[in-house]
């Protein structure tokens, strides 16, 4: 056997009710770029936070060896102790501070009497930053770097840890291409000094590129780890491995008669609202009266991005694009006109967003129709509890009665909860934002019930999903989204999760 | 459900049985509960009840029935009128999760305001009274358009109020004190309705009005029964419903009884019970009072049901103005008079009432009648402490511990319901 540097043997880690993670082994040889792939919620993030003791030891089961010892690490701390350091999706640098301050930000240099030698770590600093090829002075704010420019700081601050395991997660997902390009460059560099490098990331051309092995990870348990130098393996053959879920879950049948065009949106273009970059970048898409449309792309390539700025501008910066509703240009400002063209929006992340969750079903079930419930400003307390008895008879929801705190409902309720709310503003087009996320099986399939009726009865549905089994199981069509950008469509029929993959992980270069 | 069933109906199945496990009256929709059950899932409103219950029969203990006489229950009322009209707007201002420390500094120049026009240039009393109310407006629009249009925080936007407009005062009132006011204009505050039906030693018009309006409130839940039950909604059962009214009825009569002994209705009394009534309308039964609400609950989600959120925060300040107006004239009138130092540290006792009475620190939370109390609460221990002739230095201690108390209740609370989620 090679020499391997970390193995994780046999890791389950399980959250009430869910399995996260199933008898997971990872390997890594000392000294290579191992990359980790995998579907949105396969486990990736939930192994690295086993291994850097953001779970502590104790609460998953499993082996964890690294440079040869048994590790039980407790936090952070320990791991960063031992040389592993992780570097997360979202930067952990205070923007006020100076790049010497956060690269030595709870290890500080210390000089005479306790007090910090800034000479001293400003110098190590620059040292640092050569190393990662940053030309800026050790006293800039991190607040006026680019995002390519703080990920180069987050490096230097693990190097500055004698960092012997590198745990990137998604570092590319918000770079342009130059930064990138830069920031491969500079693990592979750290490769030759040495370094060993985890790297998480949904590009897979960059894995083609720099990995040395890849671990493939589905449903929290380890499909297999392949070796790139390998010529039969290629990026294709990792899409499989990715996707070879088993059709498992069930889908309730449906007929499927697509009527009138309902919504189309044309050139959509929104900017981000604090960084100088595209999140969708031309996007258009169309649905029909009784049509489901899927929408698939990975996390970052800016679903939620495109369906928030959609319903009335609520996400970044508009830049060019125009919406129909049954042909006719609408132009939805806020919120309350696009409810008023008769779009809904339910969220993503239905606790943050979607749901007062210290209120009761009914007032959440109202809170976007409270004009439909009121006159001159009066709310009508008893047709509110009707619409609610409504909503709660006809979606199921298992709650004692529609006083019941919404905070206290299982996942699946509070979706329904939501769905309940939408239809009460008696909508042409719902949009729906990872409508299962986290809940249940069953649940799932009251879900995908609701959705059938909803087209039965005429509406439009988009769904946006990252589950491609699911998108495959409910919907007529299927747009796929990479990096902010439509990079396909097609029948269901013609949909094959591998050809989705493919298309979810093309990257601009490749784009017609 | 009347769709098809794919390949399996399992999940179907296991839903169904879930259903079953819900409590059965739920499920028929129509159904009544116990008292029992109606205080342990509101203990967090129900428990300021209590508290105030408590703080009432342990001072009337403490000061041999002192201070539940005719004379003192009069005091109370004229005494915290201005904190709690100023607890509504606070209240309001609060479950939308923001703050508003600017308030003592307006009731003083709204009374400056009124001082100047009634007393130094001879104008009728309801000029003065009209002019503070307009000012009150002006300094809550232009807090509101700070806090909902720029998007600075309150505290921040409040603080420098609370500078800005005690300056002010003493601009308007040339650092002098002005008194005394017309004597129209200090029966505001300290006026009786009485007399009116004569009586036997008791003022039998007070007696007549709590009467009627005790008769409204029995008449007007009875129809919320009814029209609730039509609905198919749960109501409590009957004797517990005539309970509910006779204890109500009970205490706000004794209540009144003892105020016709003394010196009859207090007219503050009835502004301050229609300011009541209105805002426990405006709050529990309006689209308005429901986005303010929604906002502090969940800020985003409020948002993306198409709440205009800024419209709503501007309006939440230009009636905190207008009450915080409302009490500078009470205030003024009962002080017969402006002063460049009054209403110092109102805010804070506003403030208090409001989280006394239940309302939670991070927002959403929150009754104008649970503020009432809490402010009552406070007013009734700070009453029965100097009657006791308790120093001011025990008495502010007491004041502190007790908000502090308060609020780790409530947040004592969250945690729990925040663990059994």
């Amino acid at each position: 056997m090679a020499d391997h540097i970390l193995e994780m043997r046999s890791i389950t880690k399980t959250f009430p009710g869910v399995k996260a993670l199933s008898d997971v082994t990872l390997a890594v040889s000392r000294g290579e770029v191992h990359a980790i792939c995998g579907e949105n919620g396969a486990g990736k993030s939930t192994l690295m936070k086993v291994l850097s003791g953001v779970y502590p030891a104790g609460e998953y089961e499993g082996e964890i060896v690294f440079d040869g010892q048994v590790c039980s690490f407790s936090g952070i701390r320990d791991s960063e102790h031992a040389g592993i350091v992780i570097i997360h999706q979202e930067l952990a640098l205070v923007p006020y501070l100076s790049i010497a301050e956060n690269i030595f930000l709870g290890s500080e240099k210390r000089g005479r009497f306790g007090l910090i030698d800034w000479n001293l770590a400003n110098a190590e600093a620059g040292k640092l930053l050569r190393e990662v090829g940053l030309d800026e002075s050790p006293t800039t704010p991190v607040g006026t770097l680019g995002v390519g420019k703080q990920q180069l700081v987050e490096i230097a601050k693990a190097l500055s840890k004698d960092v012997k395991l590198l745990i990137l997660d998604e570092p590319t997902a918000a770079l342009n291409d130059t930064d990138s390009a830069h920031l491969l460059g500079l693990i592979r560099g750290l490769k030759d000094r040495g370094i060993t490098s985890i790297i998480i990331s949904h590009k897979l051309n960059e894995i083609d590129a720099i990995a040395d092995h890849t671990t493939i990870i589905r449903d929290g348990q380890t499909v297999e780890t392949l070796d790139m130098a390998d010529p039969t393996v290629d990026v294709d053959r990792i899409i499989r491995l990715m996707v070879g879920r088993a059709l498992d879950s069930y889908y309730p049948e449906r007929e499927s008669h697509p009527g009138e065009e309902v919504l189309r949106v044309e050139d959509w273009t929104v900017k981000h609202p604090s960084q100088d970059r595209l999140v969708v970048d031309h996007a258009s898409f169309d649905v029909r009266a009784g049509e489901v449309v899927g929408i698939a792309g990975l996390m970052g390539a800016g679903r939620t991005e495109l369906a928030m700025s959609v319903f009335g501008r609520s996400y970044g910066t508009y830049v060019d694009g125009r919406v129909f509703m049954y042909g006719k240009e609408v132009k939805a400002r806020n919120v309350a006109e696009a409810i008023d063209a008769g779009i809904a929006y339910a969220t993503e992340d239905r606790k943050k967003y979607g749901l007062n969750l210290i209120d009761d079903i009914a007032r959440n079930n109202s809170a976007a129709a409270l004009d439909k419930l009121s006159t001159r400003g009066f709310v009508d307390a008893n047709e509110e509890a009707k619409a609610a008895e409504e909503g709660r008879r006809s979606m199921n929801i298992k709650a004692p009665t529609v006083k019941s705190i919404v905070g206290k409902l299982s996942g699946g309720n509070q979706q329904k909860v939501v769905l309940s709310k939408w239809l009460l503003t008696d909508p042409d087009v719902l949009i729906l934002d990872e409508p299962t996320r986290g809940i249940d099986v069953g649940a799932k399939y009251e879900i995908y019930t609701i959705i059938n009726k909803l087209v039965a009865a005429g509406k439009a549905v988009v769904v946006i999903s990252s589950e491609l089994p699911e998108l495959l199981g409910i919907c007529d069509r299927v747009y796929t989204l990479s990096a902010g950008r439509i990079t396909g469509q097609m029948p269901v029929a013609e949909a094959t999760q591998e050809r989705l993959m493919t298309l979810m992980t093309q990257e601009k270069e490749l784009v017609g | 459900m009347t769709q098809t069933v794919g390949p399996t109906s399992e999940p179907e199945a296991s839903s169904a049985t879930q259903a079953k496990d819900v409590a059965p009256a739920a499920a028929l929709g129509v159904g009544t509960s116990d008292v029992r059950a109606l205080l342990t899932r509101n203990l967090r409103t129900s428990g300021i009840y209590i508290a105030f219950v408590v703080v009432v029969a342990l001072f009337a203990i403490l000061t041999g029935g002192t201070s539940l006489s005719p004379g003192n229950i009069t005091n109370i009322v004229l005494q915290y009128s201005y904190i709690l009209i100023l607890a509504i707007g606070m209240v309001i201002v609060i479950i939308a999760g923001h703050i508003d420390l600017s308030v003592g500094s307006v009731v003083a120049v709204t009374g400056a305001v009124s001082a100047v026009l009634v007393i130094r240039q001879d104008q009728p009393w309801w000029v003065g009274v009209l002019a503070a109310l307009a000012t009150g407006l002006l300094i809550g629009a232009w807090h509101g358009f700070w806090v909902a249009y720029v998007g600075i925080p309150a505290f921040i936007v409040t603080l420098a109020g609370m500078l800005l407009f005690r300056g002010l005062t003493l601009q308007v009132l040339d650092n002098v004190s002005l008194s005394p006011f017309t004597s129209e204009y200090s029966k505001i505050a300290s006026g009786f309705l009485n007399g009116l039906l004569g009586g036997n030693g008791f003022d039998a018009f007070t007696l007549l009005v709590f009467g009627v309006a005790v008769a409204a409130y029995a008449v007007s839940q009875y129809r919320t029964r009814i029209a609730r039950v039509r609905y198919g909604q749960t109501v409590p059962s009957f004797p517990l419903f005539v309970a509910q009214i006779v204890i109500v009825a009970a205490v706000v009569m004794a209540f009144a009884y003892q105020l016709a002994t003394a010196r009859g209705l207090p007219i503050v009394l009835i502004i301050l019970a229609a300011l009541i009534m209105v805002y426990g309308v405006v709050t529990k039964r309006t689209v308005f009072g429901r986005q303010v609400y929604a906002i502090g609950g969940n800020l985003a989600a409020a948002t993306l049901s198409g709440v205009k959120v800024k419209a709503v925060n501007f309006w939440i300040f230009v009636n905190m103005g207008f009450l915080a107006a409302v009490a500078g004239v009470v205030f003024s009138s009962r002080s017969n008079g402006a002063q460049p130092g009054a209403g110092n540290s109102f805010e804070l006792d506003a403030i208090a009432a409001a989280f006394i009475g239940g309302a939670a620190v991070t927002g959403g939370v929150g009754t104008v009648v649970g503020a009432m109390v809490g402010g009552l609460l406070v007013g009734v221990m700070s009453n029965g402490m100097q009657l006791m002739g308790v120093d001011q230095s025990i008495q502010s201690m007491v004041k502190g511990m007790v908000l502090l108390l308060a609020v780790a209740f409530d947040v004592y609370n969250k945690r729990r319901a925040g663990s059994a989620r």
